[in-house]
C-alpha cells in the first residue's frame, strides 16, 4: 500500500507533466483566469466512442487540442480517477461521470459547481437525465446520454426459437422465451449475466422498487432492500431463470468473449440501456442486421421503465483550465456536438434532438471508423428508444456512495452465479455491508 | 588530492585527540563534535535518500493510519480503531489465509521445479542448453500484465484453449472455476517464477569447483551420490533466499488476480481476494485509505515476521 501510494502518486505526477510541457505556463492560471487563453490543450477521461468524432470537430474549430483518454469503463475509470485525486495530481480537465456516481463525487467536492453557467438549461434536456447532474439543487455536469432500458434482440435467433420478441411482454412471456431459445442447443442462451450491480439497480427499478433515500442535505439515507417489493420481484424472477439455468452465467459482461456470443447467436438478447447501439456496431460487427430493438417487457406487463447508466461531462474542481475544459463540456453536451453524437449512434439526453429526424428516422449506426452501418435490419430503432425514455418512473434514487455500492456488489452475488446461494440471501448480505459502510463513512443509515 | 590529505590530517588530529582524553583537557568535547560532523558529510547522500525512500513513507502510513476520513464528518483522529477493527475483520483474515495457502502450495512446487532444472541444466548431459536455459528464464522477462493476459485468455471457457479442448476432448473442464482458480492463478505465477529461482540455483551450483566433482569420480560415486552429496548441500544457501523471496511475493499477490477479476465470470475474484487487492479497493473505491494504511501495516508485519521465522530455521539447519 505505502508503496503502491507512491508509485501511483509519481505515474500520476509523470503524466500530469505530460499536457504541462504542452502548454507552458497555464498551469497557474487558476486564479488568472486571463491566462487561460493561452490553454492550448485539455485533457479529457471518457470511454464513450463517439466523443472521439467530437473532439476532433473541436479541434478544427477552435485549435485546442482534446486529449482524449480512455482509462477504463465506468468503476474503472472512478478508481483512475479517485487515485489521480488522491495523489493530487494527474487528474483530466474533464471527466465522463455516470449520473449514479454524480451524488458521490458531488459529496465530495471533486466536481466544479456550473449552476450559475448553466441557467435556463432546464428547458434544454430531459428532465431525468437533468435531475440526474444535479445534487441538492446545484448542478455538477453537463448530460451527455440517457440509457432508457430496452429489449435488444437477435431475430435470426429468435425466429429459429419460434418466438416474437415484440409479444414479449411481461416477465412470464421472457421466461418462456428463455426456455425456447435454450432448448437450440445447450451453448444457447436467451442472455448472459454472471453479477452486474448496474442492471441489478435498473431491473429493480424497473419493478419498481425505491430500495435507497437520501435526504436533501446527503446526511441521512435508507437502505431497504431486503423490504422492497421490486427487489423481491426482479429476485424471484431472475432466481427462476437460474435454477433451471436459462441464462449464460459463464460469460463476463463487457468481455471479448461476450461481444462474441453476441455476433455467434449463443447470446441472443440483451436488457440494457438506449446506448447500447454504438456498442454493439463497434464490437460485434458480424451479427449487423441481424439485431432488433423493442421495449422492455415488466412484471405484469403495464407500461415501466429504468434507465440503465447514462453519463455526463464534467468539469474537475482542482482543473487549472477549468473555463477551456467548460468550454468542450458545452460544444460536446449543449452544441454542436450533440448532433455529431447522436447521428453516430449515442443516446441523446436532450429534448430536440429526440424529436430530431435525423435521429427518429436513423436506420443506420455510425461506428467509430464513421461508417454507417444497417445494424437493425432497417429498423427505426430510435423510435422504440424514444418510446422506452417516455415510460421511464421517476423517484428512484442512487446512494450516495454507488461506487462503492456497486464495487462489493460482486463480492456478495458472485456465489448466486457460481454456486448454489439463492439471491435473497447475497441482497441481505449486500444490504448489512452498505448499511455498515455508509454507518462508518458519518451517514445517519436507517 | 588536497582534500584527501587534509582528511588524512583530520584522522590523525581525530586519533591525536582520543588519545589525549587520558589528560583532561577542555579541548576535547568540541573536538569530539567536530568528528561527529564528519562522519555525517559521508554518510548524507546515503542518509538522505534512506530517509525519503525508506523512514518517511513508512511514518506517513502509519500516521494515517491512526486517522479516519469520512464523507460526511471529514478528518478525524480515531487512535488505533483501524487496528482494532482490522482484527475484527473476517474479509482481512480469509484474504489473508488465501495467501497463505497459495504460498504453502505454490512455492513448495515452483521452487522444486527450479531446482530439478537447475541440476539438469547443471549435468551437462542435456543437448541445447543454452536454448533451455534462456527460455526457461524468459517468462520473467514478459511483464505479469502480458503473461496474465496470456494465460487468462488460454483458461477462457468459451473461446480459449480450454474451451476448444472443451469441445474436441468432450469434456467440461472449467480452471476458471472457484474452487480451482486459486491453483489456476499459481500455474500463471509458477510460470513466471521457475526460470527466475532457477537461475539463483544454476549460479549457486556453477561455483562448485571442479576438482570435487575430479576427486569425486576418481572415489567411483555415482551421479546421483554427486547430486546427494555435493550439489544439494550447496543448494540450501540459496534456498534460504528463494523461499523467502518467494513467500514476500506471494503474500503480496495483487497483479495475477486483479487482471483477471474482469475476465472470471460470476466475479469469483472478490474485492477482498489477496490482501494487496483489498487494501486497493478500500483506498480508491470505498474512500477508506487510512484503513487500507492499518491493513498495509499489519500485513508488511506479518510478512517479515513470516520470512524472518523462514530465515531463521533455514541459518539453524546450515548451522549443522
Amino acid at each position: 500500500m505505502k508503496f503502491g501510494t507512491r508509485a501511483i502518486a509519481f505515474a500520476g505526477a509523470v503524466a500530469m507533466l505530460i499536457p504541462l510541457a504542452a502548454c507552458g505556463n497555464s498551469s497557474s492560471s487558476s486564479s488568472q483566469p486571463a491566462q487561460e487563453k493561452d490553454v492550448k490543450e485539455i485533457t479529457v477521461w471518457a470511454w464513450e466512442p463517439t466523443l472521439t468524432n467530437v473532439a476532433k470537430d473541436y479541434e478544427k474549430k477552435t485549435g485546442v487540442k482534446v486529449n482524449l483518454k480512455n482509462v477504463g469503463t465506468n468503476t474503472k475509470e472512478y478508481t483512475q480517477l479517485d487515485n489521480a485525486l488522491q495523489a493530487g495530481s494527474g487528474a483530466p480537465d474533464v471527466a465522463q461521470i455516470e449520473y449514479y456516481a454524480i451524488p458521490q463525487y458531488a459529496i465530495k467536492d471533486n466536481l466544479l459547481d456550473i449552476t450559475d453557467k448553466t441557467k435556463g438549461y432546464e428547458d434544454y434536456y430531459n428532465p431525468g437525465p437533468w435531475s440526474s447532474v444535479q445534487v441538492a439543487g446545484k448542478v455538477y455536469g453537463l448530460p451527455m446520454d440517457s440509457g432508457p432500458m430496452a429489449f435488444f434482440y437477435n431475430k435470426e435467433v429468435f425466429d429459429k426459437a419460434g418466438v416474437d420478441a415484440t409479444k414479449i411482454k411481461t416477465w412470464d412471456d421472457y421466461y418462456e422465451a428463455a426456455k425456447k431459445i435454450h432448448a437450440l442447443g445447450s451453448n444457447y442462451y436467451i442472455t448472459s449475466d454472471s453479477g452486474d450491480a448496474g442492471f441489478f439497480d435498473s431491473m429493480t427499478w424497473l419493478a419498481g422498487g425505491k430500495p435507497f433515500q437520501t435526504s436533501d442535505d446527503g446526511t441521512n439515507v435508507t437502505i431497504n432492500l431486503t423490504g422492497d417489493k421490486g427487489v423481491k420481484t426482479f429476485d424471484d424472477f431472475w432466481q427462476k431463470l437460474l435454477d433451471e439455468k436459462l441464462i449464460d452465467t459463464n460469460t463476463v459482461g463487457w468481455s471479448e468473449d461476450w461481444f462474441k456470443g453476441m455476433s455467434d447467436g449463443t447470446i441472443a438478447s440483451l436488457f440494457t440501456g438506449g446506448w447500447m447501439p454504438a456498442n454493439l456496431a463497434n464490437s460485434a460487427p458480424e451479427a449487423a442486421g441481424k439485431w432488433r430493438v423493442t421495449l422492455m417487457p415488466t412484471p405484469d406487463g403495464k407500461t415501466a421503465n429504468a434507465e440503465n447508466g447514462g453519463s455526463s461531462l464534467a468539469v474537475l474542481k482542482n482543473s487549472p483550465k477549468a473555463q477551456a475544459a467548460l468550454d468542450f463540456i458545452e460544444y460536446a453536451n449543449h452544441g454542436d456536438g450533440v448532433k455529431t453524437r447522436v447521428e453516430a449512434g449515442a443516446f441523446p439526453a436532450d429534448k430536440a434532438s429526440m424529436e430530431a429526424d435525423y435521429f427518429k428516422d436513423a436506420t443506420t449506426v455510425k461506428n467509430s471508423d464513421g461508417k454507417a452501418i444497417e445494424y437493425f435490419g432497417g429498423q427505426k430503432y430510435n423510435e422504440v428508444l424514444a418510446q422506452a425514455a417516455a415510460d421511464v418512473t421517476t423517484g428512484y434514487q442512487f446512494l450516495p456512495f454507488e461506487i462503492k455500492a456497486r464495487n462489493i456488489f460482486g463480492d456478495y452475488f458472485g456465489k448466486c452465479y457460481t454456486g448454489n446461494e439463492k439471491l435473497s440471501t447475497a441482497v441481505a448480505a449486500w444490504q448489512k455491508a452498505l448499511k455498515d459502510y455508509g454507518t462508518e463513512q458519518g451517514f445517519t443509515v436507517k | 588530492m588536497t582534500s584527501i590529505t587534509q582528511s588524512a590530517t583530520d584522522v590523525n588530529a581525530t586519533v591525536g585527540a582520543s588519545v589525549t582524553t587520558a589528560t583532561p583537557s577542555a579541548n576535547v568535547p568540541e573536538n569530539k563534535h567536530h568528528a561527529d560532523w564528519r562522519g555525517w558529510k559521508f554518510l548524507w547522500p546515503f542518509a538522505a535518500v534512506f530517509m525519503f525512500v525508506f523512514i518517511i513513507p513508512i511514518i506517513y502510513a502509519i500516521y494515517i493510519s491512526f486517522f479516519q476520513h469520512k464523507m460526511i464528518g471529514g478528518n478525524q483522529f480515531v487512535g488505533f480503531a483501524n487496528y482494532v477493527r482490522l482484527f475484527h475483520d473476517p474479509l482481512f483474515w480469509s484474504s489473508v489465509g488465501r495467501v497463505a495457502l497459495f504460498t504453502v502450495i505454490q512455492v513448495p512446487i515452483m521452487l522444486l521445479l527450479a531446482a530439478l532444472m537447475a541440476l539438469a541444466l547443471d549435468s551437462m548431459k542435456l543437448h541445447g542448453m543454452k536454448f533451455f536455459r534462456i527460455s526457461t528464464f524468459l517468462p520473467y522477462a514478459v511483464p505479469a500484465v502480458v503473461s496474465t493476459l496470456i494465460w487468462a485468455f488460454m483458461y477462457g471457457t468459451k473461446y480459449g484453449l480450454v474451451g476448444s479442448l472443451n469441445s474436441w476432448l468432450g469434456t467440461h473442464i472449467n480452471v476458471l472455476s472457484p474452487d480451482v482458480l486459486l491453483a489456476a492463478i499459481g500455474n500463471i505465477n509458477t510460470w513466471e517464477y521457475t526460470g527466475y529461482n532457477m537461475l539463483i540455483f544454476y549460479s549457486a551450483l556453477s561455483t562448485i569447483p571442479h576438482s570435487l566433482y575430479e576427486a569425486a569420480s576418481i572415489d567411483g560415486a555415482s551421479e546421483w551420490q554427486i547430486v546427494k552429496s555435493i550439489k544439494l548441500p550447496e543448494l540450501s544457501g540459496s534456498l534460504a533466499i528463494t523461499v523467502i523471496f518467494s513467500i514476500i511475493g506471494s503474500f503480496q499477490l495483487f497483479n495475477e488476480p486483479s487482471i483477471m477479476q474482469n475476465m472470471v465470470p460470476g466475479n469469483v475474484i472478490t474485492t477482498y481476494y489477496t490482501p494487496n487487492m483489498y487494501a486497493y479497493n478500500l483506498s480508491f473505491s470505498g474512500n477508506q485509505s487510512n484503513y487500507a494504511a492499518a491493513l498495509a501495516i499489519v500485513m508488511a508485519i506479518i510478512t517479515m515476521a513470516i520470512a524472518y521465522a523462514v530465515q531463521l530455521r533455514s541459518m539453524k539447519d546450515q548451522m549443522k
